[in-house]
């Protein structure tokens, strides 16, 4: 009988095996999807045991920083409220949401964990903690940019063009973080962030990217000679100027300084549309920005269909003319306009923009550092450079001039969006530059929606000066 | 080293077990350091002496029994008592006591049944005692059905009891005994045929036999588990007897159609299966006696990774409240907080300690020298294997969850009491065979 015992004690220890294996299947091989069900309420229970690590402005300044609660669960607060809601978003673990800087830095806000650590920190049982997440944010031009928008509908972002970190961001309305429940029944979206999901139509700030694409093609330079004539027919329609002005032959470096319409839909159909897309890719135009921000809560510019698809520039729907000043279906987010002024500020080279520099654990060491990079090379250095002096024209002599600064020399373009419909005279004022022109250190986009008779040289430049005003003081 | 030796010394791992399980779960608790030592050290010590005193009445009883199935048992006692003291310190005061009863019933077993082949004389009262414990949780006025499964009596205000515990030993007790009368009876008089070997028609008798009791208490307990450990183990000391595969393989056809006809038309077994194959339907998820249970021992394993999140770290309840997020922590899904809190590996060693002890189990039916008490040791052993893989199996959804203990380590008193009363059994089948043939 003993050779059937053998076989039995064979067959329990098969079975066993199997028990081994299916125990390996739900800890090992299918953990991280079960953890991701959503009926798993443990997933976010053991959130709530997470001590968050903070996020901090660039001045060292708390953003974000999470609080113990009698039963041992964290819960979040942001010292700053609504001045950089949109940025830094919100973290409800009890209800598994979170937007902003809190979503797209959740794991390193958790805590990294990897290799040894993870296996001890298991095996410790305590408390996990996570690590701090510096970002470049700076609270008074921040503050700065808020009071410049007032009331308005509106939004600024700047940024240094050489590292491509950000500097403020803000949008109104914004909403407290604190409590974005209550935001998510506000009436007017406070929770969508208008720098980075906001469309506008650019209007004559796209004048900078037509001139990009128009000098480093070879096409043009600074001082071809365009005939201004008012009103023009583009793609079968007449083009004015605005107030209707008729200027005659003009160099390009005036037309970019008074903003003419008529000759910039010449120099964009004659750049060409494959040309005019090329360009507008390389300057970040149709993706989604490379910003350390959740991708949902991000749009990619560019022309679109009234349905919202994207509308490619070699498509024979778009109206080259109109787009290359900024209209016809053309839409771009104040995120995609900064890193547009950002391009020319530092020579050429668009640098990927972000919002954290550096990560460090809760024993100060640094875990991850944000590193510079090169998103692309939109033009030439010396293109760059003919472009900033036609941009500083128009702050000196031209429609800009709002945006002048004592002792600094600021670079922009201004433009105003004509919305709504004919006859109620509402626009968006719009204005980006960069400062100082012989070394930029702020690259900004501005811009506000709805205003009557709203020039962005009128309502937005301002702002622009007060922002780079106080990014500069800092700096020094 | 001499055998009780071995044996003594094999406790210590228990001991240090228990100790540091317990100051673990106390480190996790609070931060008192003074009240550490003392309780912790307090609960070791009890522990410790009560396994010395089952050492020594072995010592005393049994010294030619197996060394190591004593300490492995007090392991495995050890590790539940930690378990449960970490999931209710309620129910751990109690399991203390069942622990502390289930010591008696072991020694009196060993006292009384020292020759255990009289037990042979009472067979047909031992196999009707047996089937009247199995029919007992139907009875009215006594049932009291748990999530549609029958496998508790409720004598109201003396005792809530689960007879099946009991009735696994009596049963293979009876077929261990009958079998020894008629094994050689089956195995003469057969056919070949492709090779294997078929006894005649008369003969499958037992098997029906078995096979009847099976699906009766799939019938009456509405309990998948609770049969298929009861089948496979007496289709196990039925192969043991015969040496003949014939035997199981109709014996497993058999069994999967009337388990395949009775799960789709008795609804309770019908909603545990449909919970087995759909565990994350968000539909069944929520549904009452739906698959909560299965799909939180999953998510519950998943939490655990590798190396588990330690001692007293899972989650069991919505904090705050009393809402359960793994149901039944303490006895069928014990295993699931186990993996959550050490890991597949430290899951792994439960089950190694399990396979160890079944192993010994094993050995001393080899040993044995006459059939009785080689049927004896090899059907508990096996039983008691196949009541770990069906509570097991269930939690890692290997087949349909069912509601046994894991022995030694579910809270509940029966399942302490049979089990202790099992490797009494298999001690003094140990015993016997290793003593030295002179007298």
């Amino acid at each position: 009988m003993n050779a059937p015992i053998m076989r039995l004690f064979g067959v329990v220890v098969l079975l066993f095996a199997l028990l081994v294996i299916w125990t390996s299947r739900w800890t090992v091989f299918d953990s991280k999807a079960l953890q991701a069900n959503p009926l798993n309420a443990r997933t976010v229970i053991d959130e709530e045991k997470i001590d968050r690590g903070r996020i901090l402005a660039d001045d060292g300044s708390v953003l974000a920083r999470s609080v113990r609660g009698a039963d041992g669960t964290y819960t979040r607060t942001y010292p700053t409220g609504s001045l950089f809601a949109q940025a830094v978003g919100y973290s409800i673990t009890s209800e598994g949401e979170s937007a902003g800087l809190e979503l797209s830095r959740g794991s390193e806000l958790r805590g990294l964990q990897t290799g040894l650590s993870s296996i001890f920190g298991q095996l410790g049982g305590s408390t996990q903690v996570g690590d701090d997440v510096y970002t470049s944010l700076d609270p008074k031009a921040q503050e700065v940019a808020r009071a410049g928008i007032g009331t308005h509908v509106g939004s600024v972002v700047a940024l240094d063009p050489q590292t491509g970190a950000i500097k403020v961001m803000y949008s109104n309305p914004s909403y407290d973080d604190n409590d974005p429940k209550a935001a998510a029944r506000c009436t007017n979206s406070c929770l969508v962030n208008l720098a980075t999901e906001g469309l506008f139509p650019p209007g004559s700030t796209f004048k900078v990217v037509t001139t990009a694409a128009a000098l480093d093609s070879g096409k043009f330079t600074p001082n071809s000679i365009i005939n201004g004539k008012s009103p023009i027919t583009v793609s079968g329609f007449p083009l004015e100027n605005d107030a209707g002005t008729s200027y005659g032959p003009v160099t390009l470096t005036k037309a970019l300084t008074d903003s003419i319409n008529t000759v910039f839909a010449q120099v964009g159909q004659d750049v060409g549309r494959p040309t005019m897309e090329s360009y507008m890719k390389r300057f970040g135009f149709y993706s989604l920005p490379p910003l350390d921000y959740p991708p949902d809560e991000m749009t990619a510019s560019g022309e679109r269909t009234l349905r919202g698809k994207l509308l490619y520039p070699t498509s024979d729907q778009v109206d080259l003319g109109r787009m290359s000043i900024g209209q016809d279906k053309l839409l771009a987010t104040p995120m995609q306009m900064a890193m547009v002024a950002g391009a020319v500020a530092n020579g050429g080279k668009l640098m990927v923009p972000h919002l954290t520099t550096r990560v460090l654990n809760q024993d100060g060491q640094t875990v991850e550092t944000i590193n510079p990079s090169v998103y692309s090379h939109v033009m030439s250095l010396q293109v760059a450079a003919e472009e900033a002096q036609m941009m500083t024209d128009v702050v000196e002599e031209g429609t800009g001039q709002a945006a002048n600064l004592e002792g600094v020399k600021v670079a922009g373009k201004t433009g105003t969006a004509s919305v709504g419909p004919t006859g109620e005279d509402l626009d968006d004022a719009w204005f980006i530059g960069f400062a100082p022109v012989a070394q930029p250190k702020v690259a900004v986009a501005v811009v506000l929606q709805n205003i009557p008779q709203g020039y962005g040289g009128t309502y937005a430049a301002p702002i622009a000066a007060q922002v780079i005003k106080t990014l500069l003081g800092e700096g020094q | 080293m001499r055998v009780r030796n071995r044996e003594l010394f094999g406790l210590l791992p228990a001991a240090l077990l228990v100790t540091a399980g317990f100051a673990g779960v106390f480190i996790q608790r609070s931060d008192n350091f003074a009240k550490l030592q003392s309780a912790s050290l307090t609960y070791g010590l009890i522990f410790l002496g009560l396994c010395l005193v089952g050492h020594i009445f072995i010592r005393i009883t049994l010294p030619y029994a197996d060394p190591y199935m004593f300490p492995l048992v007090a392991v495995l006692a050890c590790f539940g008592i930690v378990m449960i003291y970490r999931i209710s310190t309620t129910d751990a005061r109690q399991q203390a006591q069942w622990f502390v009863l289930g010591l008696i019933l072991f020694a009196g077993t060993i006292v009384v049944f020292r020759d255990y082949r009289k037990l042979e004389r009472y067979r047909y009262v031992i196999v009707t005692v047996s089937l009247l414990l199995l029919v007992l949780p139907r009875l009215p006025g006594i049932q009291d059905p748990v999530n549609g499964a029958y496998l508790d009596a409720h004598i109201p205000g003396v005792i809530v009891f689960q007879p099946t515990e009991f009735s696994k030993i009596g049963l293979v007790l009876f077929l261990a005994s009958y079998l020894r009368d008629t094994r050689q009876v089956m195995v003469m008089s057969a056919r070949r045929f492709l090779g294997v070997t078929i006894p005649p028609l008369k003969h499958f008798g037992p098997v029906l036999v078995i096979w009847a009791i099976a699906m009766a208490i799939l019938f009456l307990l509405h309990d998948i588990g609770s049969s298929l450990m009861f089948y496979g183990a007496l289709l196990a000391v039925l192969y043991v007897a015969t040496n003949r595969i014939s035997f199981v393989i109709v014996g497993l056809v058999a069994f999967g159609i009337g388990a395949w006809y009775l799960g789709a038309h008795i609804p309770h077994v019908h909603a545990r299966v449909e919970a087995w194959l759909h565990p994350l339907s968000p539909t069944l998820y929520n549904q009452p006696g739906g698959s909560f249970q299965v799909a939180n021992s999953m998510f519950a394993q998943a939490a655990g990774g590798m190396f588990g999140q330690g001692f007293g770290e899972a989650t069991l309840v919505v904090p705050g409240t009393h809402y359960p997020l793994l149901p039944a922590p303490d006895t069928d899904s014990i295993y699931a907080v186990i993996t959550d809190e050490l890991g597949l590996f430290g899951a792994a060693a439960v089950l190694l300690t399990y396979l160890l002890l079944i192993a010994r189990g094993f050995k001393a039916a080899i040993l044995a020298r006459d059939s009785f008490s080689k049927l004896l040791a090899a059907g508990l052993s096996a039983i008691l294997g196949l009541q770990v893989f069906v509570i097991v199996g269930g939690v890692t959804r290997v087949i349909p969850l069912t509601g046994v203990t894991l022995p030694f380590i579910s809270y509940g008193g029966s399942s302490i009491l049979a089990n202790f009363v099992l490797v009494a059994l298999l001690l003094l089948v140990s015993d016997r065979a290793r003593r030295p043939s002179s007298s």
